[in-house]
């Protein structure tokens, strides 16, 4: 089984190496947000000290977690995009018919896409430093369990979207109804009661984004805390698209089996 | 063409598995067999029905063509044959395994060669192959020797570390379907393997896979659309709008007519009662 997984991992690390355009851009992204974004940002948004912060922060130094989010919410819509594109050009097939069980193909492609996602997201920290951007040293460590995590999360979401999207074409738009509002409903750019003072009910709705709590699972982590909370509810998330994903897998109830033509 | 069909002798360890555990002797006319069996099948997209009531068997060692007009459920009965999606009536028996209660065993047993491309063009002939095997669970040296003769047999060896995208079209398919091979599977499935191919290259195909059944105890389910695919002495299935048609050796069926008149009678015939 161990044979099949790292055969997964090599293929979709083979391909997106490939891919030099998709790497570039998935380091472009952030750091535009990071060096433009958040340089506007600085003066205009006070931040007072809060968890997991002892000090006063830079506005950089906040959205950092919330950049790594949104480089592994990217690759994770990127892998989906990419099983929808093994659908429409039939290696999903051989994928589906291999005698391995289906739950463990799937989560190997999963952990594919997670590995990928963790490479971009230490080559984005490591050219953020030289801006001054650093943090604990321990801290780049300790993410690590919460990237896989969090990484983990967003691809099963990916691959939740894999299974409901039949068509190449229709990609675009679910892309932006998905990551657009994911990203800005969350605590990725400002703090969850910095929005509570404009609207109570974005905040409400924004404490309810799994993906808010990928980023302050990363963002305690990054300073050396455990957020455990953040953590049991990224997991969560996490067993519920996998589940939900396996069912839309599944060849007797799933969506596929409508789709599949 | 190339001499695929000259086989070592590795390649003839599963047939003697086979006949150990072969279930048909011992058990009669009752067993399921080696071979594939199909049994009641029928499968509907919403209101559409795209097999009704589908029903035969191919013998181990077989070579079944399953010939069908396009739209006529062969697709269908592919992706029920290989798991792709479920049927909620029939049942499916691959080497003696159903497919709904073992459904791991039997694709194990199964190789499958789709009408589609299979292929990761970025990639190797070699690491397209080493990929596939994994994916069989199929690794380390075993993988190592296996791919080694099935490139062997393409007389691709010295191509292994080429592209795929580099590769035409004949050598894609032949390379997919010893591929398909690479985990000895007691059944081989080809859906339209000869689609958007020449003439020459087509034949050639069509006569190694007919080679592998005779000579390898293969059991092959061949779907097609085009008569001069099949041989007289092969087993013929004719599916037509979701129904079977014919199901006979292809010499019978035909009588004197020959086989393209016989398919367009045949499928004539339903036309007029429906």
């Amino acid at each position: 089984m161990l044979v099949c997984t790292l055969a997964i991992m090599n293929r979709e690390a083979s391909r997106f190496v490939g891919q030099r355009g998709r790497f570039l851009s998935s380091l472009v992204r952030p750091m535009v947000w990071l060096l433009v974004f958040a340089a506007g940002f600085r003066s205009a948004l006070g931040l007072s000290i809060q968890e997991p912060y002892q000090t006063y922060i830079t506005y950089e130094i906040y959205i950092v977690p919330g950049l790594i989010g949104m480089v592994q919410l990217f690759n994770g819509m990127q892998s989906s995009l990419s099983l929808v594109y093994d659908r429409e050009m039939g290696s999903m097939r051989l994928l589906l018919t291999s005698p391995m069980p289906r739950w463990w193909l799937l989560l190997s492609k999963l952990l594919a896409g997670t590995a990928i996602s963790i490479l971009q997201v230490y080559v984005f920290l490591a050219l953020a430093a030289p801006f001054g951007i650093t943090f604990p040293v321990l801290g780049y460590l300790a993410i690590l369990p919460v990237l896989i995590l969090s990484g983990l999360m967003l691809g099963a979401l990916g691959l939740l979207l894999s299974s409901t999207i039949d068509q190449l074409e229709n990609f675009a738009g679910v892309m932006n109804f998905v990551i657009f509002p994911m990203f800005f409903l969350s605590s990725a750019l400002y703090p969850l009661w910095k929005m509570a003072e404009s609207s109570a009910l974005l905040r409400n709705i924004s404490a309810m984004n799994p993906f808010t709590h990928a980023v302050e699972a990363i963002r305690f982590a990054l300073h050396l805390q455990v957020n455990w909370s953040a953590i049991g509810w990224t997991l969560a998330a996490f067993l519920l698209f996998f589940a939900a994903s396996m069912f839309g897998y599944d060849p007797a109830k799933g969506l596929v089996a409508r789709k599949a033509r | 063409m190339t001499t695929l069909h000259s086989l070592p002798g590795p390649y003839r360890f599963p047939e003697l598995d086979l006949n150990m555990i072969d279930l048909t002797d011992k058990q009669g006319a009752m067993s399921l067999g080696t071979g594939l069996m199909v049994e009641d099948l029928s499968h509907s997209y919403g209101a559409r029905k795209a097999l009704s009531n589908v029903s035969f068997s191919v013998e181990r060692g077989c070579f079944c063509a399953l010939l069908g007009p396009n739209g006529a459920g062969k697709s269908t009965l592919f992706s029920l044959l290989t798991g792709l999606f479920t049927s909620k009536s029939g049942d499916i028996h691959v080497a003696g395994f159903d497919l709904a209660k073992k459904p791991r065993s039997a694709l194990a047993a199964l190789g499958v060669v789709f009408q589609q491309p299979t292929l990761d063009m970025h990639l190797s002939v070699h690491q397209n192959m080493r990929y596939y095997a994994a994916l069989q669970g199929l690794s380390g040296k075993h993988a190592t020797r296996r791919i080694g003769e099935a490139l062997e047999q393409l007389e691709m060896a010295d191509r292994a570390g080429e592209k795929v995208r580099a590769l035409n079209g004949g050598h894609r398919r032949r390379m997919e379907i010893a591929r398909a091979m690479l985990h000895e599977p007691a059944i081989l499935l080809l859906d339209e393997p000869t689609v958007g191919l020449d003439t020459s290259t087509r034949q050639a195909i069509t006569a190694h896979v007919h080679k592998l059944a005779r000579s390898e105890g293969l059991t092959v389910l061949w779907a097609t659309h085009l008569v001069d695919e099949v041989e007289d002495e092969d087993q013929l299935v004719i599916l037509h709008k979701g129904t079977i048609r014919a199901d006979g050796t292809a010499a019978t069926l035909r009588g004197a007519r020959n086989l393209g008149e016989a398919f367009l009678a045949l499928t004539a015939a339903g036309n007029e009662t429906e």
